[in-house]
């Protein structure tokens, strides 16, 4: 029951009942689409970027906790970041969620640290990480939907 | 006369893997709609094969090839009782069920469907029983035409039968929905496509462990099933068709076992039912099939067939009174399957907090994502009984569900 508590960390329960940015962003946000096939997340990410910094970033979808409270989060955490903060928090994020970050990198996480639990559960890991390829998509214009598979 | 008792305890104890545990907990596996555990018989087979009998089959002349093709040859048989049919030329061993359905898709798609023809499925099918249709649609422009359901789950019968039309030139429909556990009602749906002269395809993967299935009564053309869902191997499955329908049509792959001799200039292909079994097939998968028809033929089909229902009645009652769970698919004819959704908890997650405390359901949409839609929802979580669960399981299940509503309130 520890671990689950673990990755049910109530930030993350308060995310999933009360996600923030859920909306779309009006034209001419850029659009980006992910799908996790194995269990049906499925989001669409709006992304306003003026020079090299997120202006504004949004999403909608649906599917499980883990996913919907790290799309929130990470869209509360990059708003008003330069592209490069954002590449910088994606690779840390990224190593921390399947257990390779460093004491360091799991400090500078912020509020984002609440997701190091998911570690502790491999099959989990997409579901945490769908929203962040989606986004990275995103800043990169790439146009198909993006897949975890 | 004592009464007959079902004791799952007594059949546990032939299936190694229940001794095992996960997270500290013992395991309870209610995934068996994805595919079922197996008894020791099947799992010595396999064991037996490769450490002293194994050769390959047909054309040998050593004792060691003659033998296991008489092991493989009487698995053939054995399927054939099993499922009461005419004959062994009538039992195509495949890799699966959806392998199977391809076969037949793919021969109709080639000799039997043209621009304009229909196929009827229904919205029950597993994608193994839709893509293949729509594969066989594109390449011969049939239209594919789908049976809608009503609320509970059950196929729409006038629908389906106002759906069978001169155009129809196939039928294809799942016995149980492996998503909601709707039994379809076959036989009568057989019926109604006969009356108009339409063969019928019967996808019973998720019948054949679970009820008795006698080919002679469901008269269907068509029977496709695994053996990974009936206590067998993986990798192993069944084509049944009738002998006349087999005669008909085309061998889908060339190569191995399905020839009788080869010239650069023509090639005559073997008789049934070897005529679609090409290259060196699953053998011991074939043989330890046998072995699981042996070992559920001793179990015995109606008394598993009882049991299963009676814990489908229990486990029903005590999910039921789960506040905010909700069972999706609530058919008055159903096999041991409860898909269910619980307040706001996601099916994943669901399935992430019942597997640390030993319980193994199946979370997504079950390869039947037109079922997901037709319920509006993303995905269920599915519990699926065999007749080694017991009610004590269940119980487990519903505490375990409690806690996922406490996480989630």
């Amino acid at each position: 029951m520890d671990e689950l508590r673990e990755l049910y960390q109530e930030v993350i329960l308060d995310h999933n009942k009360k996600p923030r940015n859920f909306h779309a962003l009006p034209e001419p946000a850029r659009k980006s689409e992910g799908y996790n096939p194995l269990c049906g997340d499925r989001l669409t990410i709006y992304l306003h970027v003026k020079g090299d910094v997120i202006a504004d970033v949004a999403f909608q979808g649906s599917g499980c906790a883990i996913f919907k409270a790290s799309a929130s989060m990470m869209t509360s955490a990059l708003k008003g970041k330069t592209l490069m903060d954002a590449q910088v928090l994606f690779e840390r994020f990224h190593r921390v969620v399947s257990g390779q970050g460093t004491a360091e990198e799991l400090e500078t996480l912020g509020s984002l640290r609440a997701f190091a639990g998911v570690s502790e559960f491999p099959a989990r890991v997409k579901c945490a990480t769908l929203a962040w390829h989606t986004l990275k998509a995103g800043l990169e214009n790439k146009q198909t939907a993006i897949s975890t598979e | 006369m004592t009464p007959d008792i079902f004791d799952p305890a007594k059949y546990r104890a032939d299936f190694p893997v229940r001794a095992e545990t996960v997270y500290g907990k013992p395991l309870i596996y209610f995934d068996n709609a994805a595919t079922t555990q197996k008894p020791l018989p099947v799992i010595d087979t396999i064991s037996r094969f490769y450490s002293r009998e194994n050769a390959n089959i047909h054309r040998g002349v050593f004792c060691l090839s003659e033998k296991a093709t008489q092991a493989y040859e009487s698995a053939r048989i054995k399927v054939q009782r099993f499922l009461n049919a005419r004959s062994t030329r009538e039992i195509i061993f495949t890799r699966g069920t959806t392998e199977a359905i391809n076969i037949v898709a793919s021969a109709f798609s080639k000799v039997f469907l043209k621009a304009g023809d229909e196929i009827l499925i229904t919205h029950l099918e597993h994608h193994s029983n839709i893509v293949p249709w729509q594969m066989a649609a594109e390449a011969s422009g049939a239209v594919l035409r789908v049976a809608p359901i009503n609320e509970a789950g059950e196929v729409i019968l006038s629908e389906f039968a106002r759906l069978l039309t001169p155009k129809t030139r196939i039928a294809a429909l799942a016995h149980v929905s492996n998503a909601l556990g709707t039994i379809n009602p076959v036989q009568e749906m057989i019926r109604l496509a006969h009356e108009k002269n339409i063969p019928v395809l019967v996808d019973g993967a998720q019948a054949v462990s679970h009820m008795k299935v006698d080919l002679q009564e469901l008269d269907c053309e068509f029977y496709t099933f695994s053996a990974h869902k009936m206590f067998g191997p993986t990798g192993t499955g069944v084509l049944y068709g009738k002998e006349a329908w087999l005669e008909k049509m085309p061998p889908v792959q060339g190569g191995g076992d399905m020839i009788r001799s080869v010239t650069f200039e023509k090639t005559t292909y073997n008789e049934l039912p070897y005529k679609f079994e090409a290259g060196t097939p699953h053998i011991v998968g074939v043989i330890a099939l046998g072995t699981a028809v042996d070992y559920l033929q001793r179990v015995g089909l109606e008394r598993i067939a009882t049991y299963e229902q009676e814990l489908l009645t229990y486990a029903t009652k005590a999910l039921s009174a789960i506040p905010g769970l909700r069972i999706i698919g609530q058919a008055k004819e159903k096999a041991a399957v409860i898909s269910f959704v619980l307040g706001a908890a996601h099916a994943h997650d669901i399935g992430t907090i019942l597997d640390r405390e030993g319980i193994a359901i199946r979370a997504g949409h079950h390869c039947a994502m037109p079922v997901m839609d037709f319920f509006k929802v993303p995905a269920t979580a599915r519990a699926s009984f065999a007749f080694y669960n017991s009610k004590a399981e269940v119980d487990v299940l519903a505490a375990a569900l409690r806690k996922v509503q406490e996480i989630f309130r």
